[in-house]
This record gives structure tokens, sequence and C-alpha cells, in this order.
């Protein structure tokens, strides 16, 4: 999919998606079974849980060139292990406050839920948080 | 446990400006245990640090170890194959403890405190933690009904409670349980008010800090 044009000619945003299995996982597999399209540049991690998703792998892979990551996961109240979502957000806000610490902004990291169901959904989301990217920028880490 | 906490970024920021090349120490003892400098806290501040390094498009290279514990030389020794690559300057994670045995084990290197040592206390759920002693150095919480009157009054009371207590609450913050109120609950409970009724007289603080800085040598102990 094409990107609106960006402010940085030649940047393309690399995007980091912490997809629960049982649920964003699921949902991004259906909005590629119903030939929904969605930006290329969000590149897929598979976890067993948001649960799982935890700080160091964010800031790694900021450290390694992303320009946004998130976690995607059941919807509240529908986790399969009862609140790994639940603190998937929490971590995701702590980063926000840490990122923002060190002069990032603390949109790149965001936290969003929803069911194995919800392809458009996953589309949808990937393509605003792809767009809000694009409207920030390049990482800090990269500006230079 | 000791319960310490990550001092603000940007003050450790201020001990790695103009530094190239850094050694981040984490501890395995109770600051993993409180979650604020064992090896996962070490590695989302070198993180951090180099995230910011990136922006400010300085070099940075943040070294990471974990040693079992700062609060021993034995442990502390453990750094000196990583002497030899000339940091320039070395953060401990651990309680303050840490960084006070680093400096002196290793003089000509400059040693940062990344934590506040904050109280001795213990976890009251997954996350929170609370003062529950101040090492008064003369334990005397059975008197109180298990409760410490000195760490958790806010005026460290032997005779309370004060007039402030009020709804189960301290004077100081409605956010802390007076303990007085506590003390007299659980005393209550347990039928022992009359015992407990007799005066406490004066502390000998001593065996506190009041007495100077407090050393303890076991003669059996030593080699
Ligand atoms: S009475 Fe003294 S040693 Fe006992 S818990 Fe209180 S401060 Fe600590
Ligand atoms: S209100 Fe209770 S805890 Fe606070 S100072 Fe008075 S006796 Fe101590």
């Amino acid at each position: 999919m094409t990107m609106e044009a960006s402010a940085f000619p030649g940047w393309e945003p690399k995007i980091l998606a912490f997809c629960c299995q049982y649920c964003a996982y699921s949902a991004a597999d259906m909005a590629g079974s119903m030939r929904l399209e969605y930006p290329t540049e969000v590149e897929i991690v598979l976890i067993p849980c948001t649960g799982r998703f935890d700080v160091i792998l964010a800031l790694r892979a900021f450290e390694k060139g992303a320009d946004g990551v998130f976690a995607a996961g059941c919807l509240e109240g529908n986790c399969h292990f009862l609140d790994g979502n639940i603190r998937a957000r929490k971590r995701v806000n702590f980063l926000k406050a840490e990122l923002k610490s060190v002069g990032y902004e603390p949109e790149r990291i965001e936290m969003f839920n929803l069911s194995a169901s919800q392809g458009p959904r996953f589309a949808e989301i990937a393509r605003d948080f792809t767009q809000n990217i694009v409207g920030l920028g390049p990482s800090p880490a990269k500006k230079l | 446990m000791i319960i310490a906490e990550r001092k603000p970024i940007d003050e450790i920021k201020t001990f790695v400006k103009g530094k190239e090349k850094i050694l981040l120490v984490a501890c395995r003892g109770c600051v993993t245990v409180c979650n604020a400098g064992g090896t996962k806290e070490a590695g989302i501040l070198a993180s951090l640090l180099r995230l910011d390094a990136a922006k400010e498009g300085v070099p940075l290279k943040v070294d990471e170890l974990t040693l079992e514990r700062q609060c021993d030389p034995e442990y502390i020794f453990e750094l000196s194959p990583s002497m030899g690559e000339k940091y320039d300057a070395i953060l401990s994670m651990a309680c303050s403890i840490g960084p006070q045995f680093i400096a002196s084990a290793y003089p000509n290197e400059k040693v940062y405190p990344v934590l506040n040592t904050c109280f001795l206390g213990g976890a009251l759920a997954h996350g929170v933690w609370a003062e529950r002693c101040q090492a008064c150095g003369n334990c005397i919480i059975h008197k109180f009904g298990g409760l410490c009157p000195i760490s958790r009054c806010s005026k460290s009371l032997l005779n309370g409670p004060c007039g402030g207590s009020a709804g189960g609450k301290c004077e100081v913050s409605k956010e802390i349980d007076c303990v007085w109120q506590l003390i007299v609950e659980k005393v209550t409970s347990d039928g022992t008010m009359d015992e407990f009724l007799s005066l406490e007289l004066v502390k000998d603080w001593r065996t506190s800090r009041d007495g100077g800085p407090r050393k303890i040598a076991r003669e059996e102990l030593l080699k």
C-alpha cells in the first residue's frame, strides 16, 4: 500500500506489531484472507499472549531502528490468560513515559485490543498507526 | 529487604554526559526483588541511555553486568576482568552500598549511584512496597502487637497515638495508616491491653544511628 507522502523523502517507517496469537494475529490473518490492504511497513511478531510483551522487546526494537511499535491483544476481559492484555497495557503506558523521558514521542508505542474476528479492524489499526508514525517522522534515533 | 527506586533519568543523564563508554552494574540481591536494579532494569536503562545518545548523535557504549551482590567484596572483585576495558564511568544499580563498595575497591574509577535507596521494607502487593523497619538496633515490636512504631509512626512515638490520629489515618497524610490505631486494635483483639498499658520508657537510641555509624564484627567468623 502506498503511504501518504511523508516530509522525509526516501524514508519508509519501520513498524513492529507484537500480536497475540489468539486475537490480533488471527485478525491479521483474516485481513489477509479478506484481501484487505494495510501498510507493508507493519511487520508482525507472533506472541503467545500480550502478557509476553516486554518493555525490553520494544526498547530493543527502537534501538534496532523501529519507528513505531504496537502491541495488539484480545479485548479487555477476553484474555486467554486472564489479564495478559491488562498487564501489557500497563507496560505500554510505562514505556510511553520512559520514551518521553529520553525525548521520544510517546505515540511511537501503542496498545490495541481486538478480537480474532476483527480482520477489518486490524487493517484499520495498522493503517492508522502507520499514518501517525508517518506524521511523527523517523525515530529520533535516526533523525541525525 | 532494602527498597530502592531508580533515579530520574535526567539525573542519570548528567552522570553519563560526555562519556563514551560506561559499565552498568546490576545486583541480584534486594534490588532485583524490588524491581529497581536487577538485570532486567539494567537492560531497560541501558537501552534508554543508548536511545538518548542516538537521538543526540553522540557515541555511547553501555555494557551491562550483573553481580550476585554488591555488598560483599568477593562479588565486587568479579568486576576486575572488566576493568581492563577502561570505562569512563561505572554506574551501579545496587542499593547505595554497591557504588560505595565499587568505588573503594577501584579507587581510580568514577562510580555513580543509579538508584535512590529508600527504606527497609517489604512488598504489600506486586509493585507496592512499604517501610517496616528503621534498623534501630534493638527490636521492640513484640511489645506493640508485632507492629513497628518507630518505622510506621510518622513521629516514631513509643507512647501513642498522638492527637492527630483520625479515622485510622495519620495526620501527616491520608495515605498513611496510623500505626498506633493498628497497635491498639491488635492488642485489644489479642486481649493483651492490660500489659500493653504500662508506660514505655525512653528507648536507648545508641544502638540506632544516634550512636554513630554502626559496625558488627563477629570473632567466630573472622579469618
Ligand atoms: S523496633 Fe527497631 S528493629 Fe524492630 S522493626 Fe522497628 S525499627 Fe526495626
Ligand atoms: S497520627 Fe498516628 S502514625 Fe501519625 S504521628 Fe500520630 S500516632 Fe504516629
